[in-house]
């Protein structure tokens, strides 16, 4: 009884969850040739400006060309960008504007759930987004090891790191326009200096493990890459190691913050 | 009408910090009733709805709807009822047919099923013609037809209807208070609240009506009238004159000056009034009934409350 929230609480869920991940994938289904188009499109340009064009200034990397060492980066920066963006404006659109939290609430579904469901979709999202990336760079023949096909279940646990974080975010801005914050100061930095565009190598070995803690994006695009090119070492299970107990911090985190906005 | 309890209040609380929306409220609903809840803005009628939907904990006291405690069985409670809010928080990414048959889904209800009863809704709700029709196509009067229509997908023996015709034109109230009145002969009991004293007394079996969080009364409105007004009101132009004739005429009446008008509730059985004023031949007055909202102005004020 009360109103006694702890950030840490475990969340009681149930198949109901589903119910909500279900809505949201039905207004997707609704407009999905709109939505598949710029997922398209965004990985070519990528790799079309920095591949090709900037690509033909830059050494190889690790014996790799520049393009082949930036596609999978590109595929895990479209696994971040899809469950963030989807988590904070397109949930705070649906919890703020729609009231659709609210309508469903009313029914036997609870608000652990319903966000839940939220975080769910918005794997979903990455998982989608970076599959359609992961397919061009595959058509491109950027990748060299079979291994690539394990991606989509990495996209899939990647975006629901993402999204976890995001409703954090949600659970706690107080408008829609306050999402620039984190945006700018903390995903647009994160795609340029995770050892996406750059091997993090050039830089001192403090900095590579300071930005391995505060930026997940580098243990995705760590494992990522390694699934791509086929170099499987053993650095990669630190970064799986920190992202499987990173997550559902988060994820626990972001269901109770929620909890906090919005059961009153 | 049967008298089985079907919603409890002991004690119902409700804080917001140092706030006090709801303040150990006791109150009962019986099975199949019409029941109001009465108020002006902030009296706690919305707050005392959320914490019947079980979507708001309670802060103190004990609530119990269909014999079940809301705190710890809210899921069982919640497939029981369904929800009218204030707010029109249709999904605006689907059509009419699929808000309904996407809601449905939330209560385990199978497709077919889901799909036959949503039909019949919108033919109840005169929404057959808008079945593909999406959100922001629809007038306000049929969003509300329509949020009724959501509530009713999982026939519910409770309905909670948080100011059904708010904003909603004459028509459009009528044919909303029409519906209302038809699921209540099915048997449904029906729980609302509202600002307008013509609908609780259209509607409502019983009343209850809250100001500050506490309740300054209820009953049926026909024995909140004849307690708390008398049956007629007599009303006359405001004037010197007039106020000291009627003030001797009935030195018991309770007298209030609205605007330029002086109304008197003389509480006497209907007829008496106007034999009086007949006798001293009291010019430009009218007798009418008094009405729930006499009752409403005179129990919660006449101030303005936010």
């Amino acid at each position: 009884m009360g109103q006694k929230f702890s950030l840490f609480q475990i969340p009681k869920l149930s198949y109901r969850v589903l119910k909500v991940w279900m809505r949201n994938k039905d207004v997707f289904m609704k407009t999905y040739k709109t939505n598949f188009l710029p997922s398209l499109l965004e990985p070519i340009l990528y790799l079309v400006a920095f591949g090709l064009g900037l690509g033909g200034f830059v050494q190889t990397i690790n014996g790799e060309p520049y393009v082949n060492f930036i596609a999978p980066a590109i595929v895990s920066v479209s696994m971040m960008y899809s469950a963030f963006y989807e988590c904070t404006y397109a949930s705070f659109v649906r919890m703020y504007f729609q009231k659709t939290f609210d309508a469903i609430v009313a029914t036997p579904v609870n608000m652990e759930e319903v966000i839940t469901g939220e975080i769910l979709w918005g794997a979903t999202k990455s998982l989608i987004n970076s599959s359609i990336v992961l397919a061009v760079i595959t058509a491109a023949g950027l990748v060299s090891s079979p291994l690539f096909l394990l991606i989509p279940l990495v996209a899939f646990f990647v975006g629901f790191l993402f999204a976890s974080i995001a409703m954090c975010f949600t659970a706690i801005v107080p408008n829609i326009d306050a999402f620039n914050y984190p945006a700018f100061l903390f995903i647009t930095p994160m795609s340029l200096l995770s050892g996406t565009f750059f091997p993090l190598t050039a830089m001192p070995q403090v900095v590579q493990t300071i930005v391995h803690f505060v930026f997940p994006l580098t243990n995705a695009v760590d494992i990522t890459r390694a699934l791509t090119l086929g170099n499987i070492e053993t650095s990669i299970l630190f970064s799986l190691a920190w992202m499987l107990i990173v997550a559902p911090i988060f994820f626990v985190l972001a269901i109770n913050l929620m909890k906090k906005r919005l059961i009153k | 009408m049967s008298k089985e309890i079907l919603v409890e209040a002991t004690k119902l609380t409700k804080k917001f910090g140092d706030l006090v929306a709801v303040d150990a409220v006791d109150f009962e609903i019986y099975k199949g009733e019409n029941f109001g809840f009465l108020g002006p803005n902030g009296a706690g009628k919305t707050t005392t709805m959320n914490m019947i939907q079980s979507v708001s904990p309670l802060s103190g006291g004990k609530l119990t709807v269909a014999g079940k405690d809301i705190t710890y069985e809210a899921r069982e409670i919640k497939y029981k009822i369904g929800v009218a809010p204030q707010e029109d928080n249709l999904d605006p990414d689907f059509t009419v047919i699929e808000n309904l048959l996407v809601y449905s889904r939330y209560y385990d209800i199978a497709k077919q099923k889901a799909k036959t009863k949503a039909n019949e809704l919108l033919k109840f709700m005169q929404l057959e013609e808008k079945r593909d029709v999406i959100i922001p196509a629809l007038s306000g009067g049929m969003k509300r037809r329509l949020i009724l229509a959501r509530a009713m997908m999982n026939e519910p023996q409770i309905l909670i209807l948080d100011e059904p015709t708010t904003g909603l034109d004459p028509q459009a109230r009528h044919l909303i208070w029409s519906k209302i009145k038809e699921l209540q002969k099915q048997g449904v009991t029906v729980i609302l609240t509202t600002h307008y004293l013509d609908e609780a007394s259209q509607l409502c079996d019983r009343i209850l009506i809250m100001d500050q969080g506490k309740i300054i009364e209820k009953g049926k409105p026909s024995d909140l009238i004849k307690k708390h007004v008398g049956y007629e009101v007599l009303e006359a132009l405001n004037s010197e004159e007039s106020m000291q004739c009627l003030k001797d005429v009935f030195p018991d009446a309770r007298i209030d000056v609205v605007n330029d008008k002086i109304q008197l509730f003389a509480n006497k059985p209907r007829g008496v009034l106007a034999k009086t004023l007949e006798k001293i031949s009291f010019k430009g007055g009218i007798i009418r009934d008094s009405n729930l909202e006499d009752v409403f102005l005179k129990l919660a004020g006449r101030s303005l409350k936010d």
